[in-house]
C-alpha cells in the first residue's frame, strides 16, 4: 500500500469557535494523501465531525487555511445517520448527487447500478429506506456517496450506530471498496478497534479545543481480514493508540 | 368479530338504534312536524325535494370547492414564499393570523358589502380555509432533516433544486394534513358566508336553503338541508383523507401499518 502519494488535502492551523463562544478547534493542522485511510480517533467534543465538515465546505473555519494542492477535489460525504430521502426509493436516493448535478440520465442509471453493485444492494434498488435494516441502510448512504465517483470519501462515524456484527461486517467491505477503487478516505471514529483495523495512519486528537495529539501509523498490511482482527499485532496497535487517546484525554479538563 | 367489522358495524347499529329512538318519541309524543319531523318525513321531503335541494348541494359544493383550492395554492403558496425570505414571513405572517383569529361570522357581513355575493362567499371560505394549509405547510418546510440541507448543500442544489427534490417532499405529511383541516373548514366558511349572504337577500346554495326554510317553519326541509350538508363534510373528509393516504403509504409512518 504506498501511503507516499502526492498530498489532495492539507489544513493549517484550522480554527473554528462557534458562535456561543465554544472553540471546537484551535491550531489544526493534518495533511491527508492520495489514496490514504486516515482515521480522526477522539473523544466526543474534540472536533473531529467539524473538521470534517471544513473539510467538506460545509463550515468555514475561522482561522487557518484549507489548501487542495490539485484543486478542489469531488466530495462524497457519509453522515452518522443514513440520512435518506424516506419518499425515495434506493435508486433515487443513490441517484439523488447525479441528478442535483444535472447528469445525463443513461449515464446516471449505470453510475447508480455500479454504485449499488459496489455496496451489494443490487437487488434492492427499488426498495423504500423504512424496508431496510440499518445496516442496509447505511449501504445505500455509502452507495450515494460513491456515485460521483468521489476521489475524496469523508466519513462521519458511519458505523457508530450499528450492532457489532453489522459493523465487523461493514468495514470489511469498506475496506475491500477502498482497495478496488483507490479513493481516499477520512474517516472519523471514537473507536480505538475501528480506527486501527480499518486504517494506515490514525490522528488522535484532543478535546476542547481539538487539535492534532499524535499521528500513528499502521503499517499492517491489506487485505486485512478476521484474521488480522485476532492477531497479537493487531492488539499491540491498539494498546498504543489506546495509550495515545488516554495521554490526549489526560491533557483536558 | 374482526376489528373492521367492529369499526362499520358498531357505528352503523348506533346509527339505527338513534333513528329508531327519534321515530318512537316522535309518535309517542304526537310531537307535530313543525316542531321535530320524524326520521322518515325528512327521508321523504329530501326525496320530494330533491331536484331543489341537490341544484342547492352543487352550489355549495362548487364554492366550497374553489374556496379549498383557493386556499391550498395560497396556502401552499405564501408558505413557500414564507420558507425563500424571512422578511417577508415577518410582515405577513401576523396579518394571516389576525385573518385567522378573527370570527369569519363577524367579518362575512362586511365583505358582502364590499364584494359581489359570490365572490364573497367564496372569499369566506378562502379565509378560513387557507391558515391551517399555511400553518402545517409552513412547519413541514421549516423541519427539513438537517443532515439533508448539509447533504443537499455538499452536492451545491440550487434554491429551486433545494425546494423541489427536498423541502416540498418532506413538507407533504404536515401539508396534506393542513389540507384536510382545510377541506372541512372551506364547507364551513361557505356555509356561513351563505347564511349571512341569506339574510342579506339572495343565494341559492344548501345553507341558504337552510336559513329560508327556517323563516318558513319548513322544519323538515331544514332537516333535509342539514343531512346534505353532513354527507358533504364527510364526503370531503374521506376524500382528502385518501388522497392523502395515497400519497404517503410508500414512505411515511402514518401510512404504513405497523409490523407486530
Amino acid at each position: 500500500m504506498s501511503s507516499s502519494g502526492t498530498e489532495i488535502v492539507s489544513l493549517r492551523n484550522v480554527g473554528k469557535t462557534f458562535e456561543s463562544g465554544t472553540v471546537a478547534l484551535d491550531g489544526l493542522s493534518l495533511n491527508v494523501r492520495d489514496g490514504e485511510f486516515v482515521s480522526l480517533l477522539g473523544p466526543s467534543g474534540c472536533g473531529k465531525s467539524t473538521s470534517l465538515r471544513i473539510i467538506a465546505g460545509l463550515s468555514a473555519p475561522s482561522a487557518g487555511a484549507i489548501e487542495w494542492p490539485d484543486g478542489s477535489s469531488k466530495i462524497g460525504f457519509v453522515f452518522q445517520e443514513p440520512t435518506l430521502m424516506p419518499w425515495a426509493d434506493v435508486a433515487a436516493n443513490v441517484r439523488l448527487p447525479l441528478k442535483l448535478a444535472h447528469a445525463d440520465d443513461a449515464q446516471a442509471r449505470d453510475a447508480v447500478c455500479q454504485a449499488l453493485e459496489h455496496v451489494g444492494l443490487a437487488d434492492f434498488a427499488q426498495s423504500y429506506p423504512r424496508e431496510l435494516s440499518g445496516g442496509m441502510k447505511m449501504r445505500a448512504s455509502i452507495a450515494r456517496a460513491l456515485a460521483t465517483e468521489p476521489q475524496l470519501l469523508l466519513m462521519d462515524e458511519p458505523f457508530a450506530a450499528l450492532d457489532e456484527i453489522t459493523r465487523f461486517k461493514l468495514n470489511n467491505d469498506l475496506l475491500r471498496l477502498w482497495q478496488e477503487l483507490r479513493r481516499t478516505v477520512i474517516f472519523v471514529t471514537h473507536s480505538v478497534f475501528e480506527s486501527v483495523y480499518l486504517s494506515q495512519r490514525i490522528v488522535v486528537m484532543t478535546p476542547r479545543p481539538g487539535r492534532v495529539f499524535a499521528d500513528i501509523a499502521i503499517p499492517a498490511p491489506y487485505p486485512r481480514d478476521e484474521r488480522f482482527r485476532t492477531s497479537a499485532d493487531y492488539a499491540g496497535y491498539c494498546r498504543t493508540v489506546s495509550e495515545a487517546l488516554g495521554q490526549a484525554m489526560a491533557g483536558a479538563p | 368479530m374482526s376489528d373492521r367489522a367492529l369499526r362499520i358495524g358498531l357505528p352503523v347499529l348506533m346509527l339505527a338504534l338513534v333513528l329508531l329512538a327519534w321515530d318512537v318519541v316522535v309518535r309517542v309524543l304526537a310531537i307535530p312536524p313543525f316542531v321535530l319531523p320524524g326520521p322518515g318525513l325528512v327521508l321523504s321531503t329530501l326525496i320530494a325535494d330533491g331536484g331543489l335541494l341537490w341544484h342547492s348541494l352543487l352550489v355549495t359544493l362548487i364554492t366550497t370547492f374553489e374556496g379549498f383550492l383557493l386556499a391550498a395554492i395560497g396556502g401552499i403558496g405564501l408558505a413557500i414564499l414564507f420558507s425563500q425570505s424571512r422578511l417577508i414571513e415577518y410582515s405577513l405572517y401576523p396579518y394571516a393570523v389576525i385573518l385567522q383569529v378573527t370570527p369569519i361570522v363577524a367579518i362575512a357581513p362586511l365583505l358582502l358589502i364590499y364584494l359581489p355575493q359570490p365572490l364573497a362567499v367564496l372569499a369566506c371560505a378562502w379565509i378560513v380555509a387557507f391558515f391551517p394549509v399555511l400553518a402545517n405547510t409552513t412547519l413541514g418546510l421549516s423541519s427539513v432533516d438537517h443532515n439533508l440541507l448539509a447533504l443537499f448543500e455538499l452536492y451545491q442544489a440550487s434554491r429551486w433544486q433545494l425546494l423541489w427534490n427536498l423541502k416540498l417532499p418532506s413538507a407533504l405529511p404536515q401539508m396534506l394534513t393542513g389540507l384536510r383541516i382545510a377541506g372541512g373548514l372551506s364547507l364551513i366558511g361557505a356555509v356561513v358566508a351563505e347564511i349571512a349572504a341569506g339574510s342579506a337577500g339572495a343565494g341559492s346554495g344548501l345553507a341558504y336553503r337552510i336559513a329560508e326554510s327556517g323563516y318558513r317553519l319548513n322544519i323538515p326541509r331544514m332537516f333535509a338541508a342539514l343531512l346534505l350538508l353532513s354527507l358533504a363534510g364527510i364526503a370531503i373528509f374521506f376524500a382528502l383523507s385518501a388522497l392523502s393516504h395515497l400519497a404517503l403509504r410508500r414512505w411515511h409512518e402514518s401510512a404504513v401499518k405497523r409490523e407486530r
